[in-house]
């Protein structure tokens, strides 16, 4: 089947997920969808599947538009979706989760069910039993209990949003060959993923979003550096540094490692001195929000020591950490960051040093209306958390930092604001570097990266696979090392 | 004790049990499907008194005990819809609107009731089955009784055919466990809960009137009180099977005509023994939730069903469409 979508526009609210998609995808093609996390891919999928409809713009399948109000139109029409976490019931048998929804008799004939499902299982090398409960099955197993669910309804477009997420690469490995082996026999696959390897793997043809928009297509096999640029975009012009003349030690990380998963193969050793700004890059899920939570003392790690201020902290809790001036900033504002509910004046008083039993909030709301004026935070001391825009709520969590820093711990501090608030986020991290605060940052914008840092990590599937001296180096050079390459040499280092 | 303890295993004893449990019967059976479709109706003390004096007056001023029955179906289904709409339609909290209509329902009921306080009875016709009834010990245990009591098993395994061999079935515990994936697969999740709280509302209204009109015959003050929160508890100890459920019923009766059967021997101790299901439940509770058990029975299927207790994921959760 062969299928396009047409200037897809989806807006929740004042956020544009979807802003004139178009993209066609061809009867047999392993399609990839590649872009950063909150590019609109799943966005743009859900519409494709039936569970947002889409605000303007057509799907047209096999040359004919269709009108899709909900799941079951998708699936009638042969666009079955597997969700990143697939849409099973966990206390239900894997037969039962198979039957459920599928047309057929009023009483359920589990017995045929089950002979259909152990020949499609089959057919595809895969091995369930259909008596297991869904629960005791694992993430790959139970993806490829909706793949069969939905080639049994009759799915002709398969949509994948990051199946690779949480299963073994065995699984992966397993996963794609089904996937070619279902392309071949002339489905049309669609692969979503920030994995970039991944879809250069896998994939017949790359369609790139960012920022809701589409930003590049190519046939595969490309180099990997120049699905980089389209993702992440060419960096226009590097600024002059200020030279910020660096002072003592402020963390040292001495080869810490992690027990499993990221982080755990190969030891990490870093000094960050004060004043110095550390960017972070590579793909998402490299292992970067591993190693922050590391820095900032809310993960332990198995084996190596960290020190800040030259004090030794292996193994301390993370209060001793906030007490020795290390701060972490998420990147889920409102999911990690603040609070929905409370409103700015409630979060000043819960940051703030008065550890009074009573809470003046006549005085709390003096002091409110004071830092809302001086971070220039649009909104009163009265606003939700939630109510803000993203950038204002940036604006929050800075203005709720201590006076005395030692190290910032920051994930992505401009994504998704305006240029006003990023230059403006950027103004206040700089000025608080002046006063010899240690920075460290993960961004997806080279840009970002290569003018604010001194040192660059790059991180790749779990390691440090470079580390550039920012004034050194280039976006190519960065790019390459994000893909996975060492730069000089051939090949995805894996 | 000896003797008590001879006495509980005796034929009248167990029949009694058999024939008491009819209105906790109907009841949880009501709230099981409703919890299992994934609304939690926490007004079953109060519609179920409230659908008691519903079947009582009805049946009462008609003089036909068969027309009760409807009536009260009726009631106790008005009552678990406001638990509906309020969920589905005004996003209301589903525990909250459901204490506010147990309160209201009881006192509700007390105050319509007052003039029919100590009005004569009427009660449900006994019939045993001919034949099946002269059966020695399972004749009078099951087939003397009369026809509610027997439409009560009769829910109670029509229940579970229901739920675990029919393709609605499957469905309605889908809406329960996971509304989203429900959605995903086409079934339409709100209209289904509406339903499924009605059927299980009337239900209760049901296991309302089999009291007033089979149990406990006739309005008193209040006579249901307490039943309802022992239906809300037997679910939980039922693991929301609706064959479990039963057996907690009978459970339940059993540990009552024991306690009755005591009083002469042990008067402090007949206090006590009524209110075992609640201790018992917690301890069942922690028991199918302690994670080593959960590990190991996961290799004996059998067992983990039969003692498995997986509450509806998305119970007292609202669902909607975006």
């Amino acid at each position: 089947m062969s299928l396009e979508l047409r200037d897809i526009h989806k807006h929740f609210g004042p956020v544009r997920a979807n802003d004139g998609i178009s993209i066609t995808v061809e009867t047999g093609t392993l399609h990839g969808l590649l872009g950063e996390n909150g590019a609109g891919k799943s966005t743009l999928m859900k519409v494709l599947s039936g569970f947002h409809s889409a605000d303007s713009g057509e799907i047209i399948l096999d040359g004919k538009t269709i009108k899709l109000a909900s799941p079951v139109d998708a699936i009638a029409a042969g666009i079955g979706m597997l969700h990143q976490d697939p849409l099973v019931f966990l206390p239900f048998s894997v037969i039962d989760n198979f039957v459920l929804g599928s047309p057929g008799e009023r009483r359920l004939d589990r017995a045929a069910a089950t002979r259909e499902l152990n020949e499609l299982s089959e057919r595809y090398g895969f091995n369930l039993d259909p008596e297991t409960p869904a629960r005791l099955l694992t993430v790959g197993e139970r993806q490829q209990l909706e793949i069969l669910r939905l080639l049994w309804l009759g799915a002709r477009v398969l949509i994948l949003d990051e199946p690779t997420t949480g299963i073994s690469a065995d699984q992966r490995a397993k996963l794609f060959v089904t996937l070619k082996a279902l392309a071949k026999e002339g489905m049309s696959v669609i692969f979503v993923s920030h994995k970039l390897e991944e879809v250069a793997d896998l994939c017949e043809r790359v369609t790139v979003m960012t920022r809701g928009k589409v930003v590049g297509e190519a046939e595969l096999p490309v180099p990997p550096e120049q699905l980089v640029e389209m993702m992440f975009g060419q960096a226009i012009e590097i600024r002059d540094r200020d030279q910020v003349s660096l002072g003592s030690s402020h963390l040292a990380l001495d080869s810490i490692r992690t027990a499993t998963g990221l982080l755990s193969e190969e030891p990490i050793s870093l000094e960050v001195q004060a004043g110095e700004v550390i960017g972070i890059a590579g793909m998402e899920g490299s292992g970067q929000d591993t190693f922050l939570r590391i820095c900032c003392g809310m993960r332990a790690p198995k084996e190596g020591r960290v020190a800040v201020g030259g004090q030794d902290m292996t193994g301390k809790h993370y209060r001793d950490y906030l007490a020795a001036d290390v701060k972490y900033l998420p990147a889920g504002r409102l999911e990690e960051g603040l609070i929905e509910g409370l409103t700015i004046t409630e979060h000043f008083v819960l940051a703030g040093e008065d550890r009074s039993f009573f809470v003046d909030w006549g005085a709390a709301r003096k002091r409110a209306v004071e830092q809302v004026e001086h971070y220039t935070i649009k909104g009163t001391e009265a606003s939700t958390a939630e109510s803000l825009s993203g950038g204002n709520q940036q604006r929050v969590l800075l203005a709720m930092l201590p006076a005395e820093l030692t190290v910032l711990l920051m994930e992505h501090p401009t994504r998704g604001l305006d240029i006003e608030s990023a230059d403006w986020v950027w103004e206040q991290l700089l000025a608080r570097r002046e006063q010899g605060t240690s920075i460290l940052f993960a961004s997806a914008d080279l840009d970002e990266l290569l003018r604010y840092s001194d040192r660059i990590l790059v991180f790749f599937s779990g390691r440090v696979i470079g580390e550039l001296d920012a004034s050194a180096t280039n976006v190519d050079e960065i790019g390459l090392l994000i893909g996975g390459r060492r730069s000089g040499t051939e090949g995805v280092a894996s | 004790m000896i003797n008590a303890l001879v006495d509980m295993f005796d034929t009248a004893t167990i029949a009694s049990i058999v024939a008491g449990a009819s209105a906790l019967m109907f009841a949880t059976m009501g709230e099981t499907i409703s919890e299992k479709a994934g609304v939690i109706n926490l007004s079953v003390d109060g519609s179920m008194m409230l659908s008691a004096l519903a079947g009582f007056v009805v049946a009462f001023e008609t003089d036909n005990v068969w027309l009760g029955f409807p009536a009260a179906a009726v009631a106790g289904m008005i009552v678990a819809l406001v638990v509906a709409f309020g969920s589905i339609k005004l996003s209301l909290n589903q525990v909250a609107v459901g204490f506010v209509l147990f309160a209201l329902c009881t006192e509700l009921s007390r105050f319509l009731g007052q003039s029919y306080v100590g009005r004569p009875p009427v009660g449900v016709p006994a019939w045993d089955i001919p034949g099946l009834s002269s059966i020695p010990f399972f004749g009078p245990v099951l087939f003397d009784h009369n026809l509610m009591v027997y439409l009560a098993y009769i829910t109670v395994i029509a229940t579970y055919l229901f739920m675990y061999r029919t393709r609605r079935g499957l469905e309605l515990q889908g809406i329960g466990e996971r509304p989203e994936a429900a959605h995903a697969r086409g079934v339409p999740v709100n209209r289904l809960r509406y339903f499924y709280t009605a059927l299980g509302g009337a239900l209760i209204g049901i296991g309302g009137a089999a009291f007033s009109l089979d149990v406990i015959l006739g309005w008193s003050d209040r006579p249901t009180r307490n039943l309802g929160w022992i239906v809300l508890a037997i679910v939980i100890f039922g693991g929301w099977h609706p064959l479990r459920a039963a057996i907690g019923v009978l459970l339940f009766g059993a540990l009552q005509a024991y306690a009755i059967n005591l009083v002469p021997e042990y008067p402090s101790l007949s206090q006590v023994l009524p209110s075992i299901p609640f201790p018992a439940m917690i301890v069942v509770l922690v028991i199918v939730n302690w994670k080593a058990l959960l590990k190991w029975l996961d290799r004996y299927p059998f067992l983990r069903a039969i003692l498995r207790s997986d509450p509806p994921t998305a119970i007292g959760t609202r669902f909607e469409v975006n």
